[in-house]
């Protein structure tokens, strides 16, 4: 155990401070790609329920495509897709040799293009549990449709949204460890170094599994106050 | 378009079809009897099992899959406990690691689909089977079964659809299924985009497949669409 604290503190050979700012990473790039999934998905969400026919066939080809397939191969798509169309580019401009792109921008739009398809289908739910008369008398009053969409479906359908929300983002925070596989120094990439060169994998992969659950269960924390305080206006049996 | 290519990069991909239906085809029968014994220790009213099957649902569900595959496929492999036991040989296979982990994960998410199954079924019907004098094994069979598969039927026919996706990770540890093979021919050639439709394609196939079957199954399990029972020998009335 003391052997343990050691290579885990904050001490000369401790691991502590990479950990942590693994941890930091492992955050910023679940929350990066947890908004850019919920613009997608907002997005999606409003072609599936009010775009023309093309939109509304893109848009459902669109969730069903990135609910089936790995999440690796996305993340291998946008990582080496990304660096073959860069690396094309830059010998256009005379450069030599092989370009790749930064690995957080890839894994975050990878995660975020996966994490907008679930998006989509909560935000359509929350949607659906509108009231239909609501926006009836917002019509009705002569409400414009922007404005409409600002004071009667966002606030509304948020609420209904945030516990589908916070599945969305528990998934996002683990698919976030994919990542490390295009070499983002996140919770399981640092892990995965500390492993290789102490020869202790078992430690480090514990405390990456331990970092995960304190992420999920304070977010989960978070969303679970969130719901509360977003229901207080709602009368339950 | 390299038609070529992509006829041949679909016919390697094709190859590694057969390990990624064996690991989740494996992954999910052994998960789903784990899930059914984790179930039923939720449900069981003993604190203990209670909790135990608790804690087992929150570790497994709040870690990603990954850490879990590296845990059994390098972590444990640090004992010499282990690695003089008799579980060596199959724990030093990345085939047996990756199922394994693949099994205790559905297993975790299974469960709580199953007791949502089980949970569904009106207690006056339980109520209404005791009162017969079934046992609860009886009762378990004959009328929690047959009432709370459907119910489960679509969260766990998602579960499956999860699952084929998840066999992707175990081409982390060396296993050469679709996307590994897909990883490899990526690295060779750099032609990302054409690689990945054929990979995606085969799992979308795959998928369909699977989403076809669970709601043939559907159809098939739900009462509205059964024969009717051979009660109806009254004699039609002229």
């Amino acid at each position: 155990m003391a052997d343990y604290v050691e290579l885990m503190g904050f001490g000369p050979k401790g691991w502590g401070l990479l950990m942590a700012q693994a941890t930091l990473m492992t955050i910023a790039v679940s929350a990066t790609a947890f908004a850019l999934g919920s613009a997608l998905g907002a997005l999606v969400a409003w072609a599936r329920i009010e775009g023309n026919r093309p939109l509304r066939i893109a848009a459902d080809a669109y969730v069903t495509v990135l609910r089936g397939i790995p999440d690796l191969l996305v993340i291998y798509l946008l990582y080496f897709g990304g660096s073959q169309a860069l690396t094309a580019l830059a010998h256009l401009v005379g450069a030599k040799g092989f370009v790749g792109v930064n690995a957080f921008a890839a894994g975050a739009i990878a995660v975020g293009i996966i994490s907008g398809a679930y998006q989509s289908e909560v935000f359509r739910g929350a949607f659906a549990a509108i009231a239909r008369g609501e926006l009836e008398a917002a019509r009705s009053v002569g409400m414009s449709r922007p404005l409409l969409f600002r004071r009667i479906i966002v606030p509304q359908a948020l609420r209904f949204a945030i516990p589908g929300l916070g599945n969305v983002w528990q998934l996002a925070l683990k698919e976030s460890a994919l990542i490390s596989v295009v070499g983002l120094t996140e919770i399981l990439r640092q892990a995965q170094v500390g492993a290789g060169s102490t020869r202790q994998p078992f430690e480090f992969f514990i405390t990456a599994a331990a970092l995960y659950l304190v992420l999920s269960t304070i977010s989960g924390l978070g969303f679970q106050r969130a719901e509360a305080l977003g229901m207080r206006g709602v009368r339950r049996s | 378009m390299d038609f070529d290519f992509l006829k041949e990069t679909v016919l390697l991909l094709l190859s590694g079809v057969p390990l990624l239906l064996q690991l989740s085809f494996f992954s999910i029968a052994a998960g789903a009897l784990f899930a059914v014994l984790l179930a039923l220790m939720r449900l069981s009213g003993n604190p203990v099992l209670d909790y135990a099957a608790r804690s087992y649902v929150f570790v497994f569900r709040g870690t990603p899959l990954l850490v879990q595959i590296f845990l059994i496929y390098y972590g444990l492999g640090q004992f010499p406990e282990i690695r003089q036991s008799f579980l060596w040989p199959f724990l030093r296979e990345p085939y047996w690691c990756a199922l394994l982990a693949l099994t205790l994960n559905t297993a975790a998410y299974s469960s709580e689909i199953i007791r949502g199954g089980i949970l569904s079924v009106p207690f006056g019907q339980i109520e209404a089977a005791r009162a017969c004098g079934m046992s609860r094994g009886l009762i378990f069979r004959r009328i929690i079964v047959p009432q709370g598969l459907i119910v489960a039927l679509p969260a766990y026919g998602n579960e499956i659809i999860l699952m084929t996706r998840s066999t992707a990770l175990a081409s982390t540890i060396t296993l050469m299924e679709v996307t590994g093979i897909a990883s490899k021919i990526i690295s060779e050639t750099f032609r990302a985009v054409e690689v990945f439709i054929c990979a995606g394609a085969i799992y979308l196939i795959l998928n369909f497949a699977i989403s076809r079957a669970i709601a043939l199954l559907e159809r098939r399990l739900s009462p509205q669409f059964q024969a009717p029972a051979p009660v109806a020998a009254v004699p039609e009335r002229a």
